[in-house]
């Protein structure tokens, strides 16, 4: 299941960086997501595409949110939101 | 005896008598000047004098050479038009002529650059010939000519529903209000902010920063946020701010915990409950505050209990400032309003009772009231403002499309963006092979849009949602 969530978040980060024009950096788990390639208007857009996508929200479904540093902390966020979904 | 007045007129007028102008600052990412510096140099060349009594536009890359020509120029120009980082070079002309522009001010990355040639000589054409004065790379010793005081105009630009520019008036008595009537803070203020000083609610800061004790450290278009958080730091920043955008794109850097402020302040967008929560856990020990402000109806109040929206009895008198709720749009009267519209803008900044209509539509649960967003439509994404109609008019111009309609839908890293809501032609079936025309539309959009007005979501839908009053419904929680 998480390989799935991971995969699709993968796919969809390369679908925006290609309508956005941008050159993505090797998408490793400890990379710094505001340094990927994508600045954070990309990241936006990644973030309502994944609703569109996955059907969650995970930043605004919680007051407690919790700003992602990481690639992998990205991901470990819609994971933990389709765990409790 | 003359007697003395109540408050200073100009910059110039503020600082003149403050005795440690050469220990504050004014860092930029490439520069440092003391504020001695800045109040006793000149970066025109000495030339100054020469532009006192006249309407002076000021175009710069740098924010700090912006600064110094502001500081230079209060109180001796007859108006200061002040250029945002993003005027097009294409409006020039017309700002030129509204404002009976009679000197520009010039850095030289805009003097060489093209577009910025051809727009100064179609002003020549127009009639109107502005004199260049180009911004001097170094502070020299001015030769201080003595020059009659005089209470300069401070225009601001704000992007307006035609896609000119708007142009705002204020004073240095209307943009100072806030700052003189706020509890004056002890101790070694360092500010900082994301925003550009030459937009509202940096320019506040700038004034705050210049007025009280402090130093600021500004932001610079070239330097990345990791190279800005890291000057914050080095300046060990005490007071930052900036939109909620700004915050968030910030507590996304691994080095938003190298700054330690004691006051972080979110202003510019609609401030939500998350990323108030957030600020508390990563800066416990600062205080929080957001606040309301415009750019036409200046800074109306800040809120300090650590929730969205405002209470409730702010309405009525609140801080100096009145407040009322009509037609479900928060109004403003106080001495901090801009005082009008500059050129052929002729709708009315202020009501007949003095009140300016900020266009924001609040609603009311319990004790506090709540921002739902702008009554145009205009839809903020990460700080830029952006007008529906614009890019319908786009979508609308393509063959597939019947009608569309350009909404805001909240988002958590720039609060907002554009989602677009089309109706296809007739004979087009809105299920079928749709994702090949929405790459169409869409790439017909990149083309002519900048990033943030294309919309990140298109949804093809069979009919639109109309108001009673058959407009559009535009709004979305």
């Amino acid at each position: 299941m998480s390989t799935s969530i991971k995969s699709i978040i993968i796919s969809e980060i390369q679908r925006v960086a290609a309508d956005e024009e941008k050159a993505l950096s090797p998408l490793t788990d400890d990379l710094v997501l505001l340094e990927c390639g994508l600045d954070s208007l990309a990241i936006a857009i990644l973030v309502a595409r994944l609703e569109e996508t996955l059907n969650l929200d995970p930043f605004t479904d919680s007051d407690d949110i919790y700003y992602p540093v990481t690639l992998g902390d990205f991901i470990r966020v819609y994971e933990e939101a389709e765990r409790t979904r | 005896m003359k007697k003395p007045k109540e408050h200073a007129d100009s910059i110039r007028e503020s600082l003149i008598d403050s005795p440690d102008c050469g220990s504050r600052f004014l860092w930029s990412a490439r520069n440092t000047v003391s504020l001695s510096e800045a109040l006793l140099g000149t970066s025109l060349g000495g030339r100054a004098s020469e532009l006192a009594g006249r309407s002076v536009l000021i175009a710069t890359r740098d924010q700090l050479e912006a600064a110094r020509v502001l500081i230079e120029l209060d109180g001796s120009a007859r108006r200061l038009i002040i250029c945002p980082p993003d005027v097009s070079p294409v409006d020039i002309p017309g700002i030129v002529e509204q404002a009976e522009v009679d000197a520009v001010v010039l850095d030289i990355s805009l003097l060489t650059e093209k577009r910025w040639r051809e727009a100064l000589e179609s002003s020549v054409r127009l009639n109107r010939i502005p004199e260049i004065v180009p911004i001097a790379s170094l502070v020299a010793a001015a030769k201080l000519a003595k020059m009659d005081p005089l209470v300069t105009e401070w225009v601001l630009l704000t992007s307006g529903t035609s896609g000119a520019p708007k142009m705002v008036v204020h004073s240095f008595a209307t943009l100072t209000a806030a700052i003189r009537e706020a509890p004056q803070q002890d101790g070694n203020i360092v500010w900082g902010t994301f925003y550009d000083i030459r937009r509202y609610g940096g320019l506040q800061i700038f004034l705050r920063a210049l007025l009280g004790t402090g130093s600021l450290v500004l932001s610079d278009a070239v330097e990345t946020l990791t190279d800005h958080l890291l000057r914050l730091s080095l300046h060990s920043v005490t007071h930052l701010t900036g939109t909620p955008s700004h915050w968030r794109r910030a507590l996304m850097n691994p080095m938003a915990s190298v700054i330690a402020p004691r006051y972080a302040r979110l202003s510019g967008e609609i401030v939500d409950q998350g990323i108030l929560n957030m600020l508390h856990v990563f800066y416990p020990d600062a205080a929080i505050g957001h606040a309301f402000a415009s750019t036409e109806a200046g800074v109306a109040f800040e809120v300090t209990d650590g929730l969205e929206g405002f209470p409730a009895d702010f309405v009525g008198r609140h801080g100096g400032v009145d407040i009322k709720i009509e037609d479900n749009s928060l109004r403003i009267r106080s001495a901090r309003t801009a005082t009008h519209f500059l050129g052929t803008d002729k709708s009315t900044l202020r009501d007949s009772e003095g009140f300016v209509d900020t266009g924001d539509i609040v609603e009311r649960r319990g004790n506090r009231y709540f921002f739902l967003g702008r009554r145009s439509g205009v839809i903020n994404v990460g700080g830029l403002k952006v007008h529906p109609e614009e890019i319908e008019v786009l979508l609308n111009g393509h063959p597939a499309v019947q009608i569309s309609c350009v909404r805001p839908q909240r988002n958590p890293i720039t609060g907002s963006l554009v989602v677009a809501d089309v109706v296809l032609k007739s004979g087009r079936d809105f299920e079928e092979d749709h994702a090949e025309l929405k790459d169409d539309i869409l790439k017909a959009c990149r083309e002519r849009l900048p990033r943030h007005k294309v919309p990140a979501v298109l949804n093809f839908v069979p009919a639109l949602n109309l108001s009673a009053a058959g407009k559009m419904t535009r709004h979305n929680a």
